[in-house]
């Protein structure tokens, strides 16, 4: 290591991915602290209402499976309402969290340690509100093991030719898939909390779950290839999971669903959704729990690119759509697109090409793209715009089918709202729960980004320096 | 002979067999990651081979100072991956080709192309399942007790702390020869580990 000294060709540097001159036992303090002290005033506030929205997702729930799916607003055309537009826009969004700490991963881009585990979490908590709701809109939902490879009892087996049971296989495995990597992420950092617990209760829990990981280097070497090959195996998986979403409009024969440009589109639009959620929890997060040193205005810039860019791509294949369904000739297929522009669902179209075209386009200004008021702004917008794009594919597709004796407009009911409102009760209550309990940021994976973490860090300076970081 | 082979293999776990004597090993400090990773590659040079160091995270070029090769993981990886696509592949033709055969519309009772998502997704499923059990059991994984947790420093390195531990069962081990070998390649301190308890290896 003595070699070195004469290597000293400087290479623009690229700016720190961790500002304020932390040091490794700073991030630490600063992550794990949060898990340990009394939370801030502000975490009480937010669990009583997320809590109380959760309470009405479970009234909610049992009205419906008190008296039937008939208390929702689905009607004959439209068998298809606010359950199946919700799954899809809860599923969307529980893909930013696995392409963070996948894709992003494979392509090295190392500004993701400090938001992967976060958007992780957002990612599982996600995928349960959506899974909630196929489950309960097969209207008996004790029977939802049917969807299970299992034999009913005239020894019939589940269809596998079905999307629809492809989606439950695709939901389910992405979803186990990312627990898995979520919790092997977080084993070293459980270990972190469990060496600084003071009580033995704390200290048990942590050591059940930390697995006695001991930072030895002969277990990283495993566990880094683990890492990757979990990274190189969700990563077409987080690509796949939409794709078999839209596999369950796309392989119908209805006008508006029969696209082949469904499964790319969907997945664009599901990191789409996905950023604008990640953004939209962690400017909160960063800002309440005093980390803006480790998720920097950098990394909200970066997430406000992809946002663009996913943005533009939802909005190029909205126009795709259009033109494809003027270039095929085919009758039906160009009136399900006029009509839906111009016909009753007009509102719902233009507020999701408004919300999903238009606004992420301020983007390709540095400044916005900067201003966190701004970005947490759009962050919303573009989540309502999602929605939409869900609500526009779902139920203006359906409500005008072939035989117009049966055409008929949606309206929701009170219980489709409640229920919809009470998922964010759900989803908040995880979230908030993660947030109190676990590291909210991979310590072992910023250290690691830190110039400090490299051995050749240290080949230029002769003494042992105790604070590298004052370099 | 047996009893051998499994304490080769619990070795490359990191798992190490304490002395009659109960000493379990050395366990010396490093002020930071280059004077580790550089203490590591002389105590592989000096012929030790039941070593391990420690750190918050991992420490880019120590399987190359430490004489450790590739991870195994991968193969596993295939194995998981293969059986899952196996799996799916006749679950689907058993069911609807032989089992119970439903003519729907005409379409052939097994076909490759609507079978595809099911594939896939069961080849990820089983790969991943069998890559993260794989990696847990190749460090022995879980591992409630170790010796390693009874010193008080040891708490630091999930933190900011970096250590060598060489353990007492290496033929080489001499309780004051590796010490004064570890301070002489720049252990900040250094530290005798006792195994107060059963060992699973002792008990085994």
């Amino acid at each position: 290591m003595s070699n070195s000294t004469g290597n000293s060709v400087s290479i623009p540097a690229e700016p720190p991915l961790v500002t304020g001159n932390l040091g490794f036992h700073d991030i630490t303090q600063l992550v794990s602290y949060h898990t340990e002290k009394r939370p801030p005033s502000v975490w009480y506030m937010t669990l009583l209402v997320s809590t109380s929205l959760l309470s009405v997702l479970m009234l909610m729930i049992g009205y419906l499976v008190w008296n039937g799916v008939g208390v929702w607003g689905n009607n004959n055309p439209v068998g298809w309402g606010w359950p199946i537009v919700n799954f899809v826009f809860w599923v969307g969004i529980g893909h930013a969290g696995t392409l963070i700490s996948a894709i992003l991963f494979l392509f090295r881009q190392q500004w993701r340690t400090a938001i992967n585990r976060s958007a992780e979490a957002m990612t599982i908590f996600a995928v349960i509100c959506a899974l909630l709701f196929p489950t309960i809109h097969v209207g008996r939902v004790w029977v939802i093991y049917w969807t299970l490879p299992l034999p009913n009892q005239m020894e019939m087996w589940p269809q596998f030719k079905s999307p629809l049971l492809w989606d439950v296989f695709a939901v389910s495995v992405y979803f186990t898939v990312s627990l898995v990597f979520w919790y092997i992420g977080m084993v070293p950092d459980l270990a972190t909390l469990r060496d600084r617990a003071r009580n033995t209760f704390r200290k048990r829990i942590l050591g059940f779950f930390s697995l006695g990981w001991s930072g030895a280097n002969r277990h990283w070497r495993n566990y880094e290839k683990t890492y990757l090959l979990l990274a190189a195996l969700a990563t077409p998986l987080v690509l796949s999971v939409h794709s078999v979403v839209s596999f369950d409009f796309a392989v119908s024969i209805i006008p508006g669903w029969h696209t082949t440009i469904f499964p790319p589109y969907f997945v664009a639009g599901a990191i789409f959704s996905g950023f604008a959620m990640v953004m939209t929890l962690l400017i909160l997060a960063r800002k309440i729990y005093g980390i803006e040193n480790i998720i920097t205005i950098d990394h909200l810039e970066k997430m406000a690119i992809i946002t663009l860019l996913t943005g533009s791509m939802v909005g190029f294949a909205y126009i795709t759509e259009f033109f494809i369904a003027w270039y095929s000739q085919v009758e039906y297929e160009q009136y399900a697109f006029i009509n839906r522009a111009t016909g009753p669902y007009a509102w719902a179209y233009w507020i999701m090409m408004s919300c999903n075209l238009l606004f992420p386009q301020f983007f390709w200004v540095k400044r916005l793209r900067r201003s966190i008021p701004f970005l947490f702004v759009t962050s919303i917008i573009v989540n309502i715009g999602m929605w939409f794009e869900r609500f526009v594919i779902t139920v203006t597709s359906l409500h005008r089918d072939y035989l117009p004796s049966s055409w008929d407009y949606f309206n929701p009911t009170f219980v489709d709202v409640l229920t919809f409102a009470g998922s964010f009760g759900l989803f908040m209550t995880l979230f908030l729960i993660f947030l109190r309990f676990l590291p909210m940021v991979a310590m072992a994976e910023v250290k690691m980004v830190l110039p400090e973490s490299d051995p050749h860090f240290y080949d230029n300076h002769d003494s042992k320096p105790e604070h590298p970081e004052a370099q | 002979m047996i009893k051998k082979i499994l304490q080769g293999i619990k070795a490359t776990m990191g798992i190490y067999e304490a002395r009659t004597d109960g000493v379990y090993g050395l366990l010396a400090e490093f002020p930071h990651p280059g004077a580790l990773i550089d203490a590591a590659r002389k105590i592989r040079e000096s012929g030790y081979q039941h070593f391990d160091t420690h750190s918050p995270f991992p420490i880019h070029g120590m399987d190359r100072a430490m004489g450790l090769g590739q991870s195994k993981v991968g193969y596993l990886t295939l194995i998981g991956g293969i059986s899952g696509l196996g799996l799916a592949t006749w679950l689907q033709w058993w069911t609807s080709a032989i089992d119970y055969p439903i003519n729907i519309s005409g379409k052939p009772f097994f076909a490759l192309e609507p079978a595809i998502p099911i594939m896939f997704e069961l080849t990820v499923l089983l790969a991943a399942l069998l890559t993260v059990g794989g990696m847990l059991a190749m460090n022995g994984l879980p591992r409630p007790y170790n010796p390693l947790f009874y010193s008080r420093e040891f708490l630091r390195v999930t933190d900011d702390a970096f250590f060598l531990h060489i353990a007492a069962s290496d033929s080489n081990f001499d309780l004051q020869e590796t010490e004064a070998l570890l301070k002489n390649f720049g252990a900040s301190s250094v530290e005798v580990i006792h195994d107060h308890g059963h060992s699973d290896l002792n008990s085994a």
